[in-house]
């Protein structure tokens, strides 16, 4: 049974006038265990549906969708208590710029013993306070940091950002969920940070079996780390499937488009030369583009596009185009080779 | 081919004011020297307080240099010569929505270099702007609006316009890409080549992207604590790394560069 199953997930802002599509018929589906990156630029709506998923869309939103189970139950028809004691049990999430998220005028150790419910805590009420001391401090040798009793102490503005998002997420950990969203867990890190918060949700996800929903605006940060990908752009689902099909045979053209604009997946290409972009730049949510949302920018489309295309699936690599790639075509790279 | 810019033994530090006996010296820069040609890239890495942008600081004039001197062109630049230098070397930060002032037009914000560096009258000054935007490829009529009205990568756009409006030789970017979207920034990465090439511009690149940096630079610097630890062509340094901090930060990222193989 997956884990998380969306189908046409829609998410609509409520507006004077008109109503605006910010995230338009998006299916998402996890199985237990799994890493699934959902990448996209700004303004694509991933950060939404990760708020959606979590519940904490205000009244302007409005949230459909064909089916939103988590292990089999439809959170949308649970009422909003229910639903709360439900995610909180199961689902945590971590956002980005850690040191914004936490609280600057309480010290750690009050922030992370806070998390811990008193459910896991046994004993008489006079001993629960080392037990949640205890607790924090297994916590944090959990996320690697060694040195708990000056974390414990200091607040957030005395740790480094690395250290920050390490305490974020033994905050997200300390009620053992199933599912960790990360939303660009490491946006305005360095590499050498980078690379620990990645390498420590990655043994997380294969010590605790705990599945993570990676979200990112990058495709090429991202790659190494997850089993699935999903892509979208502008609210709309482009594509799904493994890392290596989106990365070595994308179907859609964004997709190929994004793997193309890094660099550092083009290796063959010689320095200074010019990059493969797609012109244009990515719609704003008041001037959306009907039917398939890239259609401006993309190079194969055609009249075909004005209507949103359906979702088809070869193999279980799930695309959204009238005109996609061919699957089995040869790849691109001959092409760029004539070009330069 | 001779110099465009050199820097010779440039360093900074900075003095604890409270000890009167034993001052205390913080050295951020360890004396520093390179050279860059014009059409080049200089790349510059390394970690967080390893004194990147300290450098493009004292680059662009914005901190006086504890010692060394500013070599443009063979003229010593001085530290207090604004003027020569804000003509000259320009720079581009990494937020492009937070340099811009909002309430100035974009026709305002790319003026005032203008008005302060040039004899230009407004006719011969709103040409040129014009001219500008159309080489950073936006519209001659985007400078009546505000800088809200535009997306991320297109202020970022006009950021570099208004490095590029003097005229400049040099153009440090600090960061200028990373904020950006996969798709904007290769589209500014082929602008950034091809003003490059048309205006025989040297960049200074600090950035954390080796993918970027490889693709981008002809040499690169590789600072830590203040020091340069490593220096040479870009291909070289990447491709057979010497020292430890070098091969750490690539070894950091090269597992972003491929996908894992089943």
């Amino acid at each position: 049974m997956n884990l998380l199953d969306i189908r046409n997930l829609t998410i609509e802002l409520i507006h004077d006038e008109q109503n605006i599509l910010a995230v338009d018929k998006v299916s998402l589906s996890m199985k237990e265990g799994e890493v699934r990156g959902l990448v996209g630029e700004s303004g694509s709506g991933k950060s939404l549906l990760a708020q959606a998923l979590v519940g904490v869309l205000d009244d302007k939103w409005h949230v459909h969708a064909d089916r939103f189970h988590w292990r089999g139950i439809d959170l949308l028809r649970l009422s909003i208590e229910e639903r709360k004691v439900l995610l909180s049990r199961d689902i945590a999430m971590i956002f980005q710029e850690p040191m914004a998220c936490l609280d600057p005028t309480t010290a750690i150790e009050d922030q992370l013993t806070e998390a811990i419910d008193d459910s896991q805590l046994t004993g008489f009420f006079w001993q629960k306070k080392q037990q949640r001391k205890s607790a924090a401090i297994k916590l944090l040798h959990k996320v690697g940091i060694k040195n708990h009793v000056a974390c414990l102490t200091s607040y957030p503005h005395q740790l480094t950002e690395a250290l920050c998002q390490r305490v974020m997420i033994a905050i997200a950990l300390a009620r053992r969920p199933i599912l960790l969203i990360a939303d660009e867990p490491t946006a305005a890190m360095e590499n050498t940070n980078q690379g620990q918060i990645f390498r420590l949700l990655a043994s997380l996800n294969q010590l605790k079996n705990m599945s993570i929903l990676l979200i990112s605006h990058d495709l090429e940060n991202i790659t190494h780390w997850t089993n699935t990908i999903t892509v979208m752009y502008s609210g709309q689902f482009v594509e799904a499937g493994t890392t290596d099909q989106i990365f070595n045979k994308p179907l859609h053209p964004y997709t190929r488009a994004l793997v193309d604009s890094s660099p550092s997946a083009n290796l063959h290409l010689p320095a200074k030369s010019r990059l493969m972009t797609l012109p244009g730049s990515i719609p704003i949510l008041q001037h959306l583009p009907i039917g398939c949302r890239l259609g401006p920018r993309c190079p194969r489309a055609q009249q075909a596009c004005v209507k949103a295309p359906s979702v088809t699936s070869y193999h279980g690599h799930k695309v959204s185009c009238h005109f996609p790639l061919k699957p089995l075509s040869p790849p691109l790279k001959k092409s760029i080779k004539g070009a330069c | 081919m001779s110099e465009l810019l050199e820097v010779k033994d440039l360093s900074k530090s900075y003095r604890h004011k409270n000890y009167w006996w034993n001052k205390k010296i913080d050295t951020i820069l360890a004396p520093i020297s390179f050279s860059v040609e014009a059409h080049q890239t200089l790349a510059i890495i390394g970690e967080t307080g390893s004194g990147k942008s300290t450098l493009a600081k004292l680059l662009v004039g914005a901190e006086p240099a504890s010692s060394g001197s500013i070599y443009l062109n063979g003229q010593v630049l001085k530290s207090d010569s604004y003027k020569q230098r804000c003509q000259h070397i320009r720079m581009i930060f990494q937020d492009s929505g937070t340099t811009l002032n909002p309430s100035l037009t974009i026709l305002q914000l790319l003026d005032e270099p203008l008005k302060l560096n040039t004899s230009f009258n407004e006719s011969k000054r709103k040409e040129l702007i014009r001219a500008t935007l159309q080489k950073v490829g936006l519209l001659g009529d985007h400078m009546n609006f505000y800088p809200h009205m535009f997306s991320g990568g297109q202020k970022q756009r006009i950021s570099l316009a208004r490095a590029i409006i003097l005229q400049p030789q040099v153009i440090i970017l600090d960061e200028a890409l990373a904020s950006l979207d996969p798709s904007l920034r290769s589209q500014m990465i082929n602008l950034l080549l091809d003003l490059q090439q048309q205006m025989g511009l040297a960049y200074i690149l600090i950035s954390h992207n080796l993918g970027i940096i490889r693709h981008f630079s002809d040499n690169i610097l590789v600072l830590s604590q203040g020091e340069v630890v490593e220096s040479g062509k870009t291909r070289d340094v990447m491709s057979k790394p010497q020292h430890k901090v070098t091969q750490k930060l690539l070894m950091n990222q090269s597992f972003q560069l491929k996908p894992k193989r089943k």
